[in-house]
C-alpha cells in the first residue's frame, strides 16, 4: 500500500508541477509577439552574443543545418579536450592519455545527450575534461532537444522554424540552468555534498583511516537528472549516499527525472495552440508509464529466483541490488522512469531486477517517447501521432489531416523512416553483437540474460539513454564504435526527419476544421494512439523480447 | 439547370421565359424524382446494380489472371506480395532441397508452406483480377453501346452547299476519327464519337449511356451543344466536330482506370504503400536479426537447433501486412466500380480519393433542392374580387400555357374550386403567348382581355388603360416574394377599363427528403452551400426550408467562382456541379466538379467527373463513395496489423520451443504441434484473403456519421476484431489439421 502512495504521489506531483512549468517553458522558449519590456532585453541579450546569426529568420533547411553544424562542434570540443587532457592543464592527478575509441563512444555519448559512461570518471577523466568537455554539454545538449521542439511546434502551425542559436540560448539560459539552480539548492538543503574541497579524510572507531570521496555533488546531480543525461558524479550513480542521501533527495531526484520531459507535451500543446490535444497526448504518455510503473513495482515485489526456495522472509520483494533505505517500490519505480525519459541514471541495479521487471526498462526504451528525452521525447511521440493519425484519418473517410494540415505521402515517408531507424539500430546492432565474439566474449552471464544485457546495451544506445544493464564488460573498441555510431545515428535521424515533416506540414496551405475531421482531442484518439504505439512497439520487439527477459521469467514459472 | 435564371435574373417573375430551357433539361432532371421514369433507369444501369459479387464468367476469368500475374514484374508494383512471391519461391527451392536431399526441416512441413505461400499470392491476384474484372463487365456494359458504326466525314464542312458537303464527304469506320474531324449525322443514324454540335437541331436518343428513355435535344452553340458517341439521332440532323481522338473517350478513360497494370495509384494509396512498404521492412528485419538471435540462444542454451529458413520465411509473411497488402489494388479499382456503378465517370483516381475529403458542396437549386419548376399553391384576390373569379381568370389566362407553372395553375383551380379546365378553341379565345416585350402573357375572350404577368409589368398594363394597382395588391406581391414565392398579378381589361383581379403564389417545392439529408451531410462535416439566380429574399426562404448552410443569391457565374475561391482559401475543398459553358470557371476551379453528361463540352473538360444521368443530387453519393474509399483502405490496414499479434502468439513458441522449452508456456491457443502451430498461421493468413474480398470489392458499410463515432465504430470492429479473430481462426484450422491427421 504504501508503495501505491509513493508511486501515486511522485508521478502525480511530476504531473501537476508539469502544468505550470510547460506554461513558463513556453514564455521562455517562444514568447508571443507583443512581450515586456523584460522578455524582450532578455532576447536581445542572446542576440547580441551570436550576432547575426542569432537574429536571421531561419528557414528549415538552414535550422536543421545549423542544429547539426552545432552538434558537430560540441562533439568536436568534447573529443579535443579529452583527447588532449595529458597534455592540457587541470590535471592534478595525472590523468593518462584515453584510448581512441572510448574516446569517440564518450564523445558521441555526451554529445547526444545519451551519457553513456563505459568509463569510470574518477579514474580516466581530468578534472578539465569533466568540465570542459562533459559537464556543460549536459546543459547544452538538452536545450538542443528543447530548441528541436520548439522549431517542430511553429512548424505544426505554419510558422517559420526560428532561430536556432536563440532557441539554444534561452533553453539553456532560461530554463536548464535555472530549474539547475533551484534543484541543486533543494538537494544541498537535503544533506548532499557540495564543496570544491578535496576527499575528506576521517578516522575510524576503530582508528583506521578512511577516504571519502566528496565534491560539488549536488550541482552535478541537479542537471544530471532535470537535463535526461544520467551521467552520475559517483559510479554507483544516484545508489550512492552522497548522491541521493535520503528519502526526500530520492523523491526530488525521481521527480526532477520527469518533469521537465512532461512540461515538454504542454509546451508542445501552448505553441500549437492545442492544450486539448496536448492533454490526450499527455494521458496516453502518462497511462504507458504508469503501467510499466505498475508491472515493474509488481513483478519486483516477488523474490528474487534464488530465494524463492529458502525458509526466508519473502514478504519484503526482491531487494538485490537496491539500497535499503528507499526500499522495494523506489527501486523499480526510478527503473521505469529513468528509462521512460532517456535519462538513464540510476538508484538500484538493473541487472538485478527480476527478468520481467527488467523488461520493463527495456520497453521504455523501445518506446522512448512517454515521455522521452528533452524536447526529443515529445518529438518520437509526433511520429507515432503521424503515424496514427494517418490509420484513423482514413477510418474516417478523409485524407488524413494532423491539426489541419494534410498527412500525405511525404510525412508518411519521413515518419516511417524514423520508425524502421529506431527498430534498425536495436535489432541489427544486437543480431551482430549476438553472433560475435564482439558481443558473446564480452558477457558476465550466458543464457537468456546475456541476451538481455546486449539488447539492453543497444536499446540504451538508440533511445541515447545511457544507463547499462551492466554485467556487461563494454569498454571494447566493438562495443565502444558500435554503440557511439548506434548513439550518434539514432539521436539525430529522429530529430531531423520530424522537424522535416514539420516543414512539409509548415508549407501545406492549412484545411478548415469540421465534424467530419479527425479530432485529435478525444479519448477515441487517445485509444487509437495508444494502440498504434503498442502493437507496432510490440509487434517490432516481442521476439526479441522473447528471448531475452520473457523466457528467463518463463524458465522459473513452475 | 437554372441557367437560364442565372443568365437573366430579372426574369424572375415570368415563368413563361423560365419554362422554355426546362422542358427539355428538366426532363433529365427530374427524371429521378418520378417514379415511374426512375424504375426506367434504375434498369438501364440495373446490369451493373444486381450484379453479383462472384459472377461465374468473371470467376473464369480471374482465376486464369491469377496465374498470369505470378509474373514478378506485376508484383513488383506491390511491394509486400512482391515479398511474399520472393518467400513462396524460397521455400519452394527449401522444398526441392528437403525432396531430393537433406533438407532443413521435413519435405512435408517445407512443401505444406511453400504451398500455403503461392496460394497467398494467387488469393492477392485473384482479388485485384475480381475487381478488374467487375469493372471491366461494367465497363463493356458501357461501350457495348459504343457501336463500330460508318460515319460520314465531310471534307468540305464550312461554307459549302449541301449538295457540295454530300459530294465531297467519305465514308470511314468510326474507330478511324480523329479530334476536329466533322461529320453529319442524320436522323435513324449513330452518333460516331463524342463531339460538339456545330450546326443543325436534332433530337437524339441518349438512352443507351443515361438511361433516360426521353428523347433530348441537341442543337448549335449554347448548352445542348454536347453529344455522346454511340448515342441515336432521330430526328433531324447534325453537324458534329469530334472531340476525342479514339481511346480518350470517357469510356475509354474509364476502362483504364480499372485495369491494375495501367491504373495510377492516387496520393492516398501511395501513402498507404509507403506506410505498408515500411512495416514490410520492418518485420523484415525483425525475421533476419531472428537467425543470428536463435543462433545465439541455441548456444546459450546449449540444446535445440536454430530456427530453418521456411520458418521465418513463414512469419515473415504472416506478420507483413499481406491481407491490405493484398486487397489494396482491388479496393482501389472497386472504388472506380462503385463510381461507374453510379453511372459517375470519374476523370481519375484522385477525384474520386478527393470526394470524400470535400468540406462544401454547391448545389444548385433548381433540380436539386427543389423539384425544377414553380407550382401555383395560392390565390390571393384582390380588394372587391372573389376569390373564384380569381381563380377563374387565372385559370383562362393558363388554359393554353403548357409551361409547368401555367399547368400548376390549371390544377390548382381544378383542385382548390372545382374549375374543370375549359377547351380554348371552343371558347373562341385568343392566346397572347409570352413575350420579352410586355413580359405578360394571356388570353383575349370576347373582348376580355386577361393578362397575367410579373407585377411591373401588370402594374404598367393596368394604368395604360386607366386602371389602378391597388396597394393591397402591391403589399400581397411583397408578402409573397418575402416568402420566397414568385408573385403573379393577374388582371383584366374590359373596354379600356382595366383592374387587378389578384395575385397568384408560384412556389419552388423543395424536394422531399432533402432537409433530411443535408442535416445528415452537416453531422458529416459537409457544409451546403445553395446556388440560385433568385434575388436574396426568395433565396433566404428557400435555403431555409430546405435547411442548407448557406446560399448564393442572384449566383453569376463570377460570383460562384469568388465563392468557391474564398471556400477554398478558407481551407475547404469544395464540390460542385455544372452543366454550362459559363459553369466551366467554376467547375475547373472546383475540387470536385461533376460535369452534367447534358452540359456541354466545356463543362465536361472543365470538371473532373461526368454524371451520366445529369442528376445533381448525384453529388451526395459522390461524395460518400470517395469516403467509403478510404475507410476501406484504413479498415482493412488496422484489420492486418492487429491480426500479428495472434500470429506472434502461434509461431515464436513454436519456433523456439527446442531451444528453450518454458516458451511453450506463450502458445496460449494450445495448437497441437510447432508444425501445425506454424501452418495454421500462414493457412489464416491466406485463407483471410479469400475471406475479405467481398469487403474490399464492396467496401465497408458506410453510414454517415460524425468522424469520432466512425472512428470508434471502425476501431472496435475492424482492431479489436483484428485483434481476436485470428486467434479463432488459427485455432480452428489447427483444430482442423489435426482431425485431418495433417498435425
Amino acid at each position: 500500500m504504501s508503495a501505491v502512495i509513493f508511486i501515486v504521489f511522485i508521478v502525480g506531483g511530476s504531473a501537476a508541477l508539469s502544468w505550470p512549468l510547460g506554461r513558463y517553458m513556453k514564455w521562455a522558449m517562444d514568447p508571443p509577439a507583443v512581450v515586456g519590456a523584460r522578455r524582450r532585453a532578455l532576447d536581445r541579450l542572446f542576440e547580441r552574443v551570436t550576432g547575426r546569426l542569432g537574429r536571421e529568420q531561419q528557414g528549415w533547411k538552414r535550422y536543421m543545418v545549423t542544429l547539426l553544424a552545432f552538434n558537430v562542434i560540441i562533439f568536436a570540443v568534447s573529443f579535443g579536450v579529452m583527447a588532449l587532457q595529458q597534455y592540457l592543464p587541470l590535471n592534478p592527478d595525472g590523468m593518462k592519455a584515453i584510448e581512441g575509441s572510448l574516446i569517440f563512444n564518450t564523445a558521441a555519448s555526451f554529445t547526444t545527450n545519451t551519457n553513456l559512461q563505459h568509463y569510470s570518471g574518477e579514474s580516466t577523466m581530468s578534472y578539465l575534461s569533466q568540465l570542459c568537455a562533459l559537464m556543460w554539454l549536459q546543459f547544452v545538449t538538452p536545450a538542443v532537444g528543447l530548441a528541436a521542439l520548439a522549431a517542430m511546434a511553429r512548424g505544426l502551425v505554419g510558422r517559420a522554424p526560428g532561430n536556432f542559436f536563440l532557441d539554444v540560448q534561452r533553453a539553456t539560459f532560461l530554463i536548464m540552468l535555472p530549474a539547475a539552480v533551484l534543484v541543486a539548492t533543494l538537494v544541498v538543503l537535503g544533506g548532499m555534498p557540495m564543496t570544491l574541497q578535496g576527499a575528506a579524510q576521517a578516522t575510524t572507531l576503530e582508528g583506521a583511516t578512511q577516504t571519502i570521496a566528496r565534491g560539488p555533488v549536488a550541482a552535478f546531480l541537479a542537471i544530471k537528472q532535470l537535463g535526461t543525461n544520467g551521467g552520475g558524479f559517483f559510479g554507483p550513480n544516484s545508489a550512492h549516499p552522497f548522491e541521493n542521501p535520503t528519502f526526500w533527495t530520492n523523491v526530488l531526484s525521481t521527480i526532477s527525472i520527469i518533469l521537465i520531459p512532461m512540461a515538454c507535451v504542454w509546451m508542445f500543446g501552448r505553441i500549437v495552440g492545442r492544450l486539448r490535444h496536448a492533454a490526450v497526448v499527455f494521458g496516453v504518455m502518462l497511462a504507458l508509464m504508469s503501467m510499466r510503473i505498475a508491472c515493474a513495482a509488481w513483478f519486483e515485489s516477488a523474490p528474487t529466483q534464488a530465494f524463492t526456495a529458502l525458509p526466508i522472509e519473502q514478504s519484503t520483494g526482491n531487494l538485490e541490488g537496491k539500497e535499503l533505505r528507499f526500499g522495494t517500490a523506489a527501486g523499480p519505480l526510478w527503473a521505469v522512469v529513468t528509462t521512460s525519459t532517456s535519462n538513464g541514471s540510476v538508484n538500484c541495479m538493473h541487472d538485478s531486477l527480476n527478468p520481467m521487471t527488467g523488461l520493463m526498462p527495456l520497453i521504455g526504451m523501445w518506446l522512448n517517447e512517454d515521455f522521452g528525452g528533452v524536447g526529443v521525447g515529445m518529438i518520437n511521440m509526433f511520429v507515432y501521432v503521424i503515424l496514427a493519425v494517418f490509420l484513423a484519418g482514413m477510418m474516417v473517410g478523409r485524407t488524413p489531416e494532423y491539426l489541419n494540415r494534410r498527412v500525405e505521402a511525404r510525412e508518411v515517408k519521413l515518419a516511417a523512416v524514423a520508425m524502421l531507424a529506431h527498430a534498425f539500430f536495436i535489432l541489427g546492432a544486437s543480431a551482430l553483437f549476438a553472433v560475435t565474439p564482439w558481443g558473446t566474449k564480452t558477457l558476465n552471464n550466458g543464457g537468456a540474460h546475456g541476451f538481455s544485457e546486449m539488447l539492453y546495451e543497444f536499446s540504451s544506445s538508440t533511445a541515447n539513454n545511457g544507463s547499462g544493464f551492466e554485467g556487461l564488460g563494454d569498454n571494447t573498441p566493438p562495443w565502444n564504435i558500435a554503440t557511439g555510431i548506434v548513439m550518434l545515428l539514432a539521436r539525430f535521424i529522429p530529430i531531423l526527419l520530424p522537424l522535416a515533416i514539420a516543414g512539409s506540414l509548415a508549407s501545406k496551405r492549412p484545411t478548415a476544421q469540421s465534424a467530419g475531421t479527425l479530432g485529435v482531442e478525444g479519448g477515441t484518439f487517445a485509444v487509437m494512439l495508444t494502440a498504434v504505439i503498442a502493437i507496432i512497439g510490440a509487434l517490432t520487439f516481442f521476439p526479441a523480447g522473447a528471448l531475452g527477459p520473457i523466457v528467463e521469467h518463463l524458465q522459473f514459472m513452475p | 439547370m437554372n441557367k437560364q435564371t442565372i443568365d437573366r435574373p430579372d426574369v424572375r417573375g415570368n415563368p413563361t421565359s423560365v419554362s422554355t430551357p426546362q422542358t427539355q433539361l428538366g426532363a433529365s432532371i427530374k427524371a429521378p424524382s418520378r417514379p415511374g421514369e426512375r424504375a426506367t433507369l434504375e434498369s438501364a444501369r440495373g446490369a451493373a446494380k444486381t450484379r453479383p459479387l462472384f459472377e461465374r464468367e468473371i470467376v473464369r476469368k480471374a482465376v486464369r489472371a491469377s496465374f498470369v500475374k505470378l509474373d514478378p514484374r506485376h508484383q513488383l508494383r506491390n511491394p509486400v506480395m512482391f515479398v511474399v512471391e520472393v518467400g513462396s519461391v524460397l521455400t519452394s527451392l527449401l522444398f526441392l532441397q528437403a525432396l531430393f536431399g537433406k533438407g532443413e526441416a521435413s519435405a512435408a512441413f517445407t512443401g505444406a508452406i511453400a504451398a500455403w505461400l503461392w496460394f497467398t499470392v494467387l488469393f492477392a491476384n485473384f482479388a485485384e483480377a475480381m475487381a478488374e474484372g467487375r469493372g471491366k463487365a461494367q465497363a463493356e456494359a458501357l461501350r457495348r453501346t459504343k457501336k463500330e458504326t460508318l460515319a460520314r466525314r465531310l471534307r468540305q464542312p464550312l461554307q459549302a452547299t449541301e449538295q457540295e458537303r454530300i459530294d465531297t464527304s467519305e465514308t470511314v469506320a468510326s474507330t478511324l476519327l480523329r479530334k476536329d474531324d466533322i461529320v453529319r449525322v442524320k436522323a435513324g443514324e449513330f452518333i460516331p464519337a463524342d463531339g460538339e454540335v456545330i450546326e443543325g437541331v436534332a433530337s437524339v436518343d441518349e438512352s443507351a449511356v443515361t438511361g433516360e428513355s426521353a428523347p433530348v435535344v441537341r442543337e448549335s452553340g449554347g448548352d445542348r451543344s454536347a453529344v455522346t458517341g454511340g448515342t441515336r439521332v432521330i430526328s433531324d440532323w447534325l453537324v458534329i466536330r469530334v472531340t476525342s481522338n479514339p481511346g480518350e473517350g470517357f469510356l475509354d478513360r474509364m476502362i483504364s482506370m480499372v485495369e491494375g497494370a495501367k491504373r495510377q495509384k492516387t496520393p492516398n494509396e501511395i501513402a498507404l504503400d509507403i506506410l505498408l512498404a515500411t512495416l514490410t521492412l520492418i518485420f523484415l528485419l525483425v525475421c533476419i536479426t531472428l537467425l543470428p538471435f536463435s543462433i545465439y540462444s541455441v548456444n546459450a542454451a546449449g540444446q535445440g537447433t536454430p530456427v530453418t529458413i521456411t520458418v521465418l520465411v513463414a512469419l515473415l509473411v504472416c506478420l507483413i501486412p499481406t491481407t491490405i497488402g493484398g486487397l489494396l489494388s482491388a479496393i482501389g479499382i472497386a472504388g472506380m466500380d462503385r463510381m461507374i456503378q453510379a453511372n459517375v465517370i470519374a476523370m481519375s483516381g484522385r477525384a474520386v480519393e478527393a470526394a470524400g475529403d470535400v468540406d462544401t458542396l454547391l448545389l444548385d437549386k433548381t433540380g436539386t433542392i427543389t423539384l425544377g419548376n414553380r407550382q401555383a399553391t395560392e390565390f390571393v384576390p384582390a380588394e372587391g374580387v372573389r376569390i373564384e373569379e380569381l381563380a377563374d381568370a387565372a385559370q383562362l389566362a393558363s388554359l393554353a400555357d403548357e409551361t409547368p407553372e401555367g399547368r400548376s395553375i390549371v390544377v390548382l383551380a381544378k383542385e382548390k374550386y372545382g374549375l374543370r379546365a375549359r377547351d380554348v378553341e371552343t371558347l373562341h379565345a385568343h392566346f397572347v403567348p409570352f413575350t420579352a416585350q410586355s413580359r405578360m402573357s394571356g388570353v383575349d375572350l370576347n373582348g376580355t382581355v386577361i393578362r397575367k404577368g410579373a407585377a411591373d409589368a401588370v402594374q404598367r398594363f393596368v394604368e395604360s388603360k386607366r386602371g389602378v394597382f391597388p396597394p393591397r395588391v402591391r403589399a400581397a406581391v411583397d408578402n409573397i416574394a418575402k416568402q420566397g414565392g414568385t408573385p403573379l398579378v393577374v388582371a383584366s381589361a374590359q373596354n379600356e377599363t382595366a383592374r387587378v383581379l389578384g395575385v397568384i403564389h408560384l412556389k419552388d417545392i423543395v424536394k422531399g427528403g432533402i432537409r433530411e439529408r443535408f442535416a445528415q451531410l452537416r453531422r458529416m462535416g459537409i457544409k451546403t452551400i445553395m446556388i440560385t439566380g433568385d434575388n436574396p429574399l426568395t433565396a433566404a426562404s428557400i435555403a431555409a426550408e430546405a435547411g442548407v448552410d448557406d446560399y448564393l443569391a442572384e449566383a453569376t457565374p463570377e460570383a460562384k467562382l469568388k465563392l468557391i475561391r474564398e471556400n477554398q482559401a478558407g481551407g475547404r475543398l469544395v464540390a460542385m456541379c455544372g452543366d454550362g459553358t459559363n459553369d466551366a470557371p467554376a467547375l475547373a476551379q472546383a475540387d470536385v466538379a461533376v460535369a452534367m453528361n447534358t452540359g456541354t463540352q466545356a463543362a465536361k473538360e472543365a470538371g473532373n467527373m461526368v454524371d451520366l444521368d445529369s442528376n445533381p443530387t448525384k453529388l451526395i453519393e459522390v461524395v460518400e463513395i470517395g469516403k467509403q474509399l478510404l475507410i476501406t483502405r484504413g479498415a482493412l490496414t488496422t484489420f492486418s496489423i492487429a491480426n500479428d499479434v495472434s500470429k506472434y502468439f502461434a509461431i515464436i513458441p513454436a519456433a523456439f520451443v527446442s531451444t528453450y522449452p518454458a516458451l511453450s508456456k506463450l502458445n496460449i491457443m494450445r495448437l497441437a504441434t510447432p508444425g501445425s502451430a506454424i501452418l495454421s498461421a500462414v493457412i489464416f493468413n491466406a485463407l483471410i484473403i479469400i475471406a475479405l474480398i467481398p469487403l474490399a470489392l464492396r467496401g465497408v458499410r458506410y453510414k454517415p456519421a460524425k468522424a469520432t463515432t466512425l472512428l470508434t465504430r471502425n476501431l472496435l470492429l475492424y482492431g479489436v476484431g483484428g485483434l481476436i479473430a485470428p486467434f479463432i481462426g488459427i485455432k480452428v484450422i489447427d483444430l482442423v489439421l489435426v482431425a485431418l491427421g495433417l498435425a
